[in-house]
């Protein structure tokens, strides 16, 4: 099995015939190869960019840049905790509205929708994907901003102002406006994704949930979304990851400000904002080196995510049997 | 087909052309990087610099003070521009003397969104001012601001302090003069090109458009400006009262008396914030222009001796006040050849 070495599996016997298509084969596998492995370079690399230029501050910080809330250029102290939790929560307020929107849409189209409808509807949703971020971010500052404050944020005030989240003057900008523009933006993903995979459920299911009796609305949602599950749980994940990163129009409607609050209508800030915002003049090395560890946060945070997403999706039987692996040890060893 | 063949040979005449004009025609292209406050200006003089000096283009990349000044450091760049001039530690780290010329001045203005407009402008003394951006008034209907305003009703709603959020040298003018109109703004806040606010209402916006965009946008908000910004967009724009006890308006003339008060600025002695000159406008500062005292390319570094030379001068300054700049007084003008004099090249 000399051949397959090659990653082709076992060698065809037409090689003895053919030796040109042996070179070939080999040529092949080897551009295949590293085309695969420049990503696996490039990400590494990445990585070893981002721990070199956060050295200084990794250094002067170590973990208290984590949990410190302080962020001062003037007397060079800096903390991320403010930074980290702005990301997180603008991001979870874009998926929660866009991930419910996004699969009810989806469904729509999908399942309900007549075709002349469907048809320009997802035309639309798809062309909403393309709309450049800098564009929303004007958007967001200028109509949606002063639509929030003017006609959403009041009877959210009066009725709901008891709650922590809603607690608070509101200025327009802050996490409320930012995680909604999130929402519109990460939403095409959601739809457009979640459309599909709702599509390739086969009819035979749907056929037979209708055999046994069940209405339009109990198919679609005890068996068309089961079905598709996992693939929008995956979809979810693709669009939180660009909510994650989502640097501009975020930073024009976020408000700027390092705080941690709890109401969600205070100004916030985020990891990508502050990067975005400060980096061009930070001229002191070790301002600099904590701008660049707050880009290595960030990629963490992102590769976290994915990676937690990946496993759930696709291998949901290697977390069942972990935490079967888990019960068993734990019960063998409550035995002993 | 003759036609095309025809064509071909005038295009392969035209190349030829080129080739063998190329080195007398070809311009040299200096280039220049750093603050972005400065670009408008320095697009439009460079253009019509080039007009009148066919063998000399300038490219400017706005790319941010600090940018311009790494860039400088790395001598990727024949010179660079900041709003901030070069500090010890970046002299330091230039590793040859470095020549500091004042290009541009600039004033700032606060603007704010008040239902009523005030005629001549909200009055705000230094004390107050700093006040606001400390967090300690944090209502337009406080006596302190009724007593400066007589006769107008000011509305008894939040203040909202907007600033910038991108590290900018407009932040570092503006905390400098609240550092110099109050000793607690020095001790708990500094001055910086990008601080740590301490007044609980406040929110950044990205740039002059951001910040004025966030003004005009929330009731209640008040924001500093550049002055051009101000004039182009028809914002409301306060008086200030400045360390001599008068009224001013954010102005040319009256930015342009704050920089005539102190005309040996250096380097190291560049403020001009908050001047006690009759009327002086207490919200201003220059950008600098870098390059090194011995250029290793001595050419291009007369070239750039040159450049310089004009951008300081009567018209590219005219250039600068069309653009609503404030044209460098004389006597400032003289103190920038001073400096470029210095450039052995």
């Amino acid at each position: 099995m000399a051949a397959s070495a090659n990653g082709l599996g076992d060698a065809p016997r037409s090689y003895a015939t053919r030796p040109h298509i042996f070179l070939l084969d080999r040529s092949f596998a080897i551009a295949v190869n590293a085309a695969a492995g420049i990503f696996v370079v490039l990400v590494l690399g990445l990585f070893a960019m981002l721990v070199h230029g956060s050295w200084e501050s990794l250094h002067a910080f170590g973990l208290r840049f984590l949990v410190s809330s302080t962020w001062n250029p003037v007397t060079s102290t800096f903390g991320a905790l403010p930074f980290v939790y702005g990301t997180v929560v603008s991001s979870l307020i874009a998926l929660l509205i866009a991930g419910i929107l996004g699969v009810l849409a989806a469904a729509y189209l999908a399942e309900f929708a007549p075709r002349f409808i469907a048809a320009p509807l997802s035309f639309l949703i798809e062309m909403l994907a393309a709309v450049p971020s800098v564009v929303f971010g004007l958007w967001g500052l200028f109509v949606l901003a002063p639509f929030l404050r003017t006609y959403v944020a009041p009877p959210l005030q009066a009725h709901l102002g008891w709650l922590p989240i809603f607690a608070g003057p509101y200025y327009g900008v802050g996490l409320f406006t930012a995680g909604i523009l999130l929402a519109i933006m990460i939403f095409p993903t959601v739809a457009a994704i979640t459309r599909d995979l709702i599509r390739a459920v086969p009819s035979e299911m749907r056929e037979g949930s209708y055999a046994l009796g069940a209405t339009r609305w109990e198919t679609v949602r005890r068996v068309v979304l089961p079905a598709a599950g996992s693939g929008i749980f995956g979809a979810c994940v693709l669009a939180l990851g660009r909510a994650l990163g989502e640097t501009i129009a975020v930073t024009m409607v976020i408000g700027n400000r390092a705080v941690i609050a709890a109401s969600l209508f205070a100004p916030s800030y985020t990891l990508s904002s502050v990067v975005a915002n400060e980096f061009t003049e930070a001229t002191t090395s070790v301002y600099l080196s904590a701008l660049v560890e707050l880009g290595l946060i960030l990629f963490l945070i992102s590769v976290v995510v994915n990676g937690l997403a990946r496993l759930l999706i696709w291998k949901p039987q290697l977390l069942a049997n972990g935490s079967r692996v888990l019960t068993w040890t734990l019960r063998r060893r409550a035995g002993a | 087909m003759p036609i095309l063949r025809s064509r071909f040979m005038l295009g392969a005449v035209a190349l030829a052309g080129t080739t063998f004009a190329g080195p007398a025609l070809a311009a040299t292209q200096l280039t220049g990087a750093g603050s972005t406050f400065v670009y408008p200006f320095f697009s439009k003089a460079f253009y019509a610099y080039s007009d009148s000096h066919k063998d000399i283009a300038v490219n400017y990349q706005s790319i941010g003070s600090g940018g311009g000044i790494q860039q400088f450091i790395a001598k990727t760049v024949d010179f660079g521009a900041s709003d901030v001039p070069m500090d010890k530690n970046e002299l330091q780290r230039a590793g040859a003397p470095v020549v500091q010329v004042p290009v541009a001045l600039g004033g700032e203005a606060i603007t704010y969104n008040l239902p009523t407009a005030i005629p001549g402008g909200l009055r705000l003394s230094r004390q107050v001012l700093a006040d606001i951006y400390l967090g300690k008034i944090g209502r337009w209907n406080d006596p302190q601001l009724a007593k400066l305003n007589p006769g107008v009703s000011l509305p008894d709603v939040p203040i909202i302090v907007v600033h910038r959020s991108d590290g900018s040298g407009t932040t570092y003018i503006f905390t400098d003069f609240l550092s110099s109109a109050s000793n607690e703004w020095k001790q708990k806040v500094g001055i910086g090109k990008s601080v740590q606010w301490p007044a609980q209402s406040s929110v950044g916006g990205k740039g002059n458009e951001g910040v004025a965009g966030s003004v005009r946008q929330t009731p209640g908000a008040i924001g500093y400006v550049e002055l051009a910004y101000v004039i182009e967009n028809k914002l409301p724009a306060a008086q200030l009262e400045n360390r001599a006890g008068r009224w001013v308006s954010c102005t040319a003339a009256t930015v342009a008396a704050a920089a005539a008060t102190k005309p040996n600025i250096s380097a190291t002695d560049f403020s001009i914030v908050d001047r006690d000159g009759g009327s002086a406008y207490p919200i201003a500062g220059y950008t600098w222009a870098m390059i090194y005292q011995q250029p290793q390319d001595k050419s291009r570094g007369k070239m750039v001796k040159d450049v310089l030379g004009w951008i300081v001068g009567e018209d590219a300054q005219r250039i600068a006040g069309s653009l609503n700049y404030v044209p460098l007084p004389s006597n400032v003008q003289g103190t920038a050849r001073k400096a470029i004099a210095q450039i052995q090249a």
